[in-house]
């Protein structure tokens, strides 16, 4: 499997093959607070970079989960939407949102490695 | 306007508070531990709030301060004994909330709490209506701290010996360091619990008494899921200018041998809309999936007509579920009346309900 990378939007994603492995951030978890609520893209739409993916929401707030490259979505876990708790618990790692056969393997170019996620993530939570 | 801190600012930073702006005060939102855990330890065990951003009024007088309150609030104040309490509204003449409130009667006169936000306008509009005929203090020398839960009363009475006795909606002086402070038992999360009004330079060791006795400090966040769950007005939600008590499902802390005479505030409405009905009424609302419908959602009858709106939905931690309330026509406001909440484009069913969603477990009677 390939090196994790990390979008502004505060997703994970993962390759493996063709497929990319996408879920939200252990620090995007922190900033909500507890998981009530999550809503996955339907298996077999197509989305695109940056688009809207899904909706998580804690008990304070809604928030859009975008995708950080496009494709079609070939499976949604339904864990999370079933017990969104499973979400705090361990996002980046049983607690992902959907997988997408992707359309453009270059998109993965402009995202960010651990160390740049982690600088972003510390500077825009302050 | 700056933003005021309450005297419990640094217990809050120390517990690391997460701090949002609430009706000019910095007040704690959630501690580390988030707002679902907080829930679930103010229904298990004694959850601690800071609610000293709350105005506490004091309006001294006597029998004629009694009739003059009496043309403000739907109340029979003449039968009010002392030390026990009511809940009540600041109306307009058309019967709109100014503020909802809790009225004590106290030796040689009352004491109100008010919300936040209302505080200052209440103040005004009081003063006006009882034309300064009366000493009337909103004190910001006493702060004002919640302990709810289950084993509140065990953890209060060994600070303040004899709390235990009070009955729900009463209160009474007790000392704390040689100091005066005043607790009535009551609350607003559907659980038993106290409210004590202190002096501000006691508020800190007070509230650290309290977490040593094993109760825990909770945000506002599980203050708002809490009172939720039990089915409680929180005002600029359900409750506001354009909405009457009679609308707000209210009518039972309206006294009726007030409503016959008719002679308050607001009377001729309250009267109109006791006998002839109201359009819109405030409602239980109970999603059937998981999906969260929040304020200004919203709600549409089986034939797609819009008939009314949520005023706070969020998810309730000991429901295990969301949980809304919100005003819809009159016609269906019946229990299990299907409708339909339009979240992100989408209509997801819901049923009316009963409230509270929690059963609450308020103590009725005291234990002497």
């Amino acid at each position: 499997m390939s090196e994790v990378k990390y979008s502004k939007e505060h997703e994970w994603i993962k390759l493996d093959g063709d497929v990319a492995i996408i879920g939200i951030t252990k620090h995007a978890t922190e900033m909500l607070g507890d998981i009530v609520f999550a809503e996955l893209p339907e298996k077999g739409s197509s989305v695109e970079k940056d688009g809207t993916a899904g909706v998580v929401e804690s008990t304070k707030a809604a928030s859009d989960v975008y995708t950080p490259v496009s494709g079609e979505v070939v499976d949604t876990n339904q864990a999370i939407v079933d017990d969104p708790s499973k979400i705090n618990e361990d996002p980046e790692g049983s607690a992902w949102f959907f997988k997408l056969k992707m359309k453009d393997q270059s998109e993965m170019d402009s995202l960010m490695n651990k160390e740049e996620y982690d600088k972003f993530a510390k500077e825009s939570a302050s | 306007m700056e933003t005021k801190k309450t005297s419990l600012y640094k217990l809050h930073q120390d517990n690391k508070a997460r701090f949002v702006e609430f009706a000019g005060y910095l007040m704690p939102i959630q501690y580390s531990e988030g707002i679902v855990e907080e829930h679930k330890f103010t229904r298990s065990h004694s959850g601690i709030f800071d609610v000293s951003h709350m105005g506490q009024l004091f309006i001294y007088g006597d029998d004629d301060l009694i009739v003059d309150l009496e043309k403000i609030f739907p109340l029979n104040l003449k039968e009010l004994k002392l030390n026990h309490s009511k809940y009540s509204f600041l109306m307009n003449n058309d019967a709109g909330i100014y503020d909802d409130l809790i009225i004590t009667k106290i030796e040689k006169g009352f004491l109100i709490i008010l919300n936040a936000a209302c505080k200052e306008n209440d103040f005004k509009i009081l003063s006006e209506i009882l034309e300064n005929k009366y000493k009337m203090v909103l004190d910001e020398k006493r702060s004002l701290i919640a302990i709810q839960g289950p084993k509140s009363v065990k953890i209060l009475d060994d600070i303040v010996n004899g709390v235990e006795g009070l009955s729900f909606m009463s209160g009474n002086w007790f000392t704390f360091e040689d100091q005066k402070i005043y607790v009535t038992r009551s609350g607003y999360t559907g659980e038993d619990g106290f409210e004590i009004s202190l002096l501000n330079d006691q508020a800190d060791k007070f509230t650290k008494k309290l977490i040593e006795n094993g109760a825990k400090l909770i945000g506002l966040g599980a203050r708002d899921t809490l009172r939720l769950e039990a089915g409680l007005c929180l005002y600029g939600h359900e409750l506001d200018k354009d909405k009457t008590p009679v609308e707000a499902n209210l009518k039972w802390a309206i006294s009726k041998d007030r409503v016959s005479k008719g002679n308050f505030i607001g009377s001729y409405t309250i009267n109109k809309q006791l006998n002839d009905g109201v359009s819109k009424i405030r409602v239980g609302i109970k999603p059937e999936g998981r999906v969260i419908a929040r304020e200004k959602t919203k709600i549409f009858n089986q034939s797609d007509s819009h008939i009314g709106e949520i005023t706070s939905g969020t998810f309730g931690p000991s429901v295990n579920g969301p949980v809304a309330m919100g005003y819809v026509e009159n016609e269906f406001s019946k229990k299990d009346t299907k409708v339909f909440l339009e979240v992100r484009g989408k209509k997801y069913p819901a049923n009316i309900c009963g409230l509270p969603f929690y059963k609450k477990s308020y103590v009725k009677g005291a234990n002497k």
